[in-house]
């Protein structure tokens, strides 16, 4: 079925010749991904640090050390915006985990239709983020949108939506005529827009990976503790939770990395907007390159930016990671 | 985080469940998945009726504006319209709306194929060659899985302008075309095929590469769809990235096009901006569920989380 090889050519034959020919193809086999990966992994990596000492204009204008560095730190916006980042994320990490757990236990029941469940639910995870994002800010939409139509037609209040920069328990004592002071008014109403967009994209893979957590926990375990007379919730408090927190943890990693790289749908929905609303670290730094040119500030604030997430996980490991209960 | 994760994927026969519960429980379990599932469908819904409706009955929600309860006809003409709304590209001398969709379709291609070579090879070397260093260059391989994505994306626009690929299709596909998931996952499969498979090929008169070609990849095909289903998604829903390496629309791909789109003179009509996200999303969600194992598998076991 197959050719006969060609000849040897000018390498050696026998043994030795067959082992170098070996090698000779495994480099060449192995040369276009790792010619790849060093030019766009690798290199950039070095050549981001030196362009972030730079002021950069189609080259290196000017080598000034630290300077990008220095502004990065006193750049007051840099820090809104990395505080927006924060905000975001710890909305997301414990509303998205416990609407997965919460989710991923029903289907764990004896339900009919399960996987079918599991698919739909996975089903905005999957989607372009780019077409889903779109579709929701017409869904946000103040005056038109369907959400504003429903809640008018139910006779309740009509938030502005991806458009409103006031802080949500501003909005709440509002309502009732209150007036908070400015450090209480909480994340603006256009973040958790985008928090509650961002949920519905996600639940549904926090879901598939808790069941997989779930079916690794052993039977056995369930069946031991309901001879002692285990009910439901102890079941749930003293076996799943424990025996799930390796999944938990990984997931509460993710998503905080999820939602500090987070870039496609904020810029579709608000472009960061508006004011700053929704200006999370990822987005200032794109519209610093993008719209600004400055390289050399971006560069920078990519690496001030990677630190903060460096520092989060490192902490995450410490006191989370203490926690975790592995078999 | 891109740490390649080895979760088993939930079967349904590895199921196991808990006792049947009282009728009202089970009942409301019942509810509350459905209404689960009509939040996760809902916006998909949405898209696609507001794409077949008059403008007027998409921004006064009218929600069925069709037979029995209205007499509005289907308004197919909203995806001929949307396609002439994003206007005409010279050079190809057509709708830019093909434009975006041809892009669209040679970058993610270009990226699936150049993925699956480039994986496939260098898996192959690492798994089925006696190399010296090989454990070190498979550690190196997995060590720029450490190296986050936003930390290179200035350096690799500036080469993009420095290579001259700015605006151009290989801008938009060579970066791509190496993946460290891929080499792992085929690795791993490679590693389970027995050495008297290859012994016997060789009798065959078969070299590494048509053993490679005809007998490893064969059968490593869930593998491969695995990645190449991953692959095509990512690139289809691409968005960052050819927003910064390309300017002209002709180079658009879909998911920039839309987004212009929502931004320019489409953003007004509602109905023709859901037509156009309809485009976007089928070709996905069809994939979707005809290689719905190789999704949650492929996504699972790569750990990413967008």
């Amino acid at each position: 079925m197959f050719g006969r090889k060609k000849g040897a050519g000018v390498l050696p034959k026998g043994p030795a010749g067959r082992r170098l020919r070996e090698y000779l193809l495994g480099y060449a086999l192995l040369a276009p991904a790792l010619v790849l990966l060093a030019v766009f992994e690798f290199f950039p990596l070095f050549y981001g640090l030196y362009i972030s000492l730079c002021n950069w204009r189609l080259g290196c204008a000017e080598f000034v050390g630290a300077e990008n560095y220095v502004r990065a730190f006193r750049d007051p916006q840099m820090w809104q915006a990395l505080l927006t980042t924060a905000t975001y994320s710890l909305m997301s990490v414990p509303v998205q985990l416990g609407l997965g757990l919460f989710f991923a236990y029903l289907l764990f029941q004896r339900v009919r239709g399960r996987e079918l469940f599991r698919l739909v639910f996975f089903l905005p995870y999957v989607t372009s983020t780019v077409a889903s994002a779109a579709v929701w800010s017409y869904l946000y939409n103040p005056d038109r949108g369907l959400i504003n139509t429903v809640l008018g037609a139910l006779g309740l209040p009509q938030p502005r939506w991806l458009a409103e920069p006031t802080g949500v328990f501003a909005l709440v004592a509002r309502a009732f005529g209150a007036e908070l002071p400015p450090w209480a008014h909480g994340p603006s109403l256009a973040l958790v827009a985008v928090f509650i967009y961002t949920t519905w994209v996600f639940v549904g893979y926090d879901v598939t990976v808790f069941l997989a957590g779930l079916s690794n926990i052993p039977a056995e375990l369930y069946d031991a503790a309901r001879v002692d007379g285990a009910g439901g919730w102890a079941l749930f408090r003293h076996i799943t939770v424990p025996l799930l927190s390796p999944t938990t943890f990984f997931l509460s990693i993710i998503t905080v990395i999820g939602t500090f790289k987070a870039f496609n749908h904020i810029y579709v929905m608000t472009m960061g907007g508006p004011g700053t609303a929704t200006t999370t670290a990822s987005i200032y730094i794109f519209r610093q390159l993008y719209e600004f040119n400055r390289y050399g500030y971006s560069a920078a604030l990519s690496f001030v930016l990677f630190s903060a997430i460096l520092v989060l996980t490192i902490l995450q490991n410490r006191f989370a990671g203490r926690r975790v209960i592995y078999e | 985080m891109n740490r390649p994760l080895e979760l088993p994927v939930p079967r349904p026969a590895a199921w196991r469940t808990f006792r049947v519960r009282p009728p009202g429980i089970r009942f409301g379990i019942y509810f509350i998945l459905v209404v689960g599932a009509l939040i996760s469908i809902l916006p998909f819904a949405y898209m696609v009726t507001s794409s077949l409706k008059s403008y007027g009955s998409v921004i006064t929600n009218n929600l069925w504006p069709w037979w029995p309860f209205g007499n509005e006809p289907l308004q197919w003409h909203n995806y001929v319209e949307a396609v002439e709304h994003t206007g005409w590209d010279r050079q190809w001398g057509t709708w830019l709306m093909v434009r975006y969709f041809a892009n669209s379709l040679i970058v993610s291609g270009a990226i699936v194929g150049g993925v699956v070579v480039t994986s496939a090879l260098a898996a192959y070397a690492l798994a089925q060659l006696e190399l010296p260093g090989r454990e070190l260059i498979f550690l190196l391989v997995l060590a720029t899985l450490m190296v986050p994505g936003e930390l290179v994306l200035v350096p690799k626009v500036v080469m993009m302008f420095n290579f001259g690929w700015y605006n151009t299709y290989l801008a938009l596909t060579v970066p791509f075309t190496v993946s460290v998931f891929g080499i792992f996952l085929l690795r791993q499969h490679f590693l389970q095929i027995p050495r008297e498979l290859f012994d016997a090929a060789r009798i065959d008169g078969a070299g590494h590469l048509q053993y490679l070609l005809w007998v490893v990849l064969p059968l490593s095909r869930p593998a491969l769809v695995v990645i190449a289903v991953l692959n095509f998604i990512w690139a289809w829903d691409a968005f960052q990235w050819p927003l910064l390496v390309t300017r002209d629309p002709s180079m658009r791909v879909l998911a920039v096009g839309l987004q212009q789109f929502m931004v320019g003179e489409g953003g007004v009509n509602t109905h023709l901006l859901m037509a156009f996200a309809t485009m976007m999303v089928a070709p996905i969600i069809v994939l979707y569920f005809v290689a719905q194992r190789a999704f949650t598998e492929g996504f699972l076991s790569s750990g990413i989380k967008r």
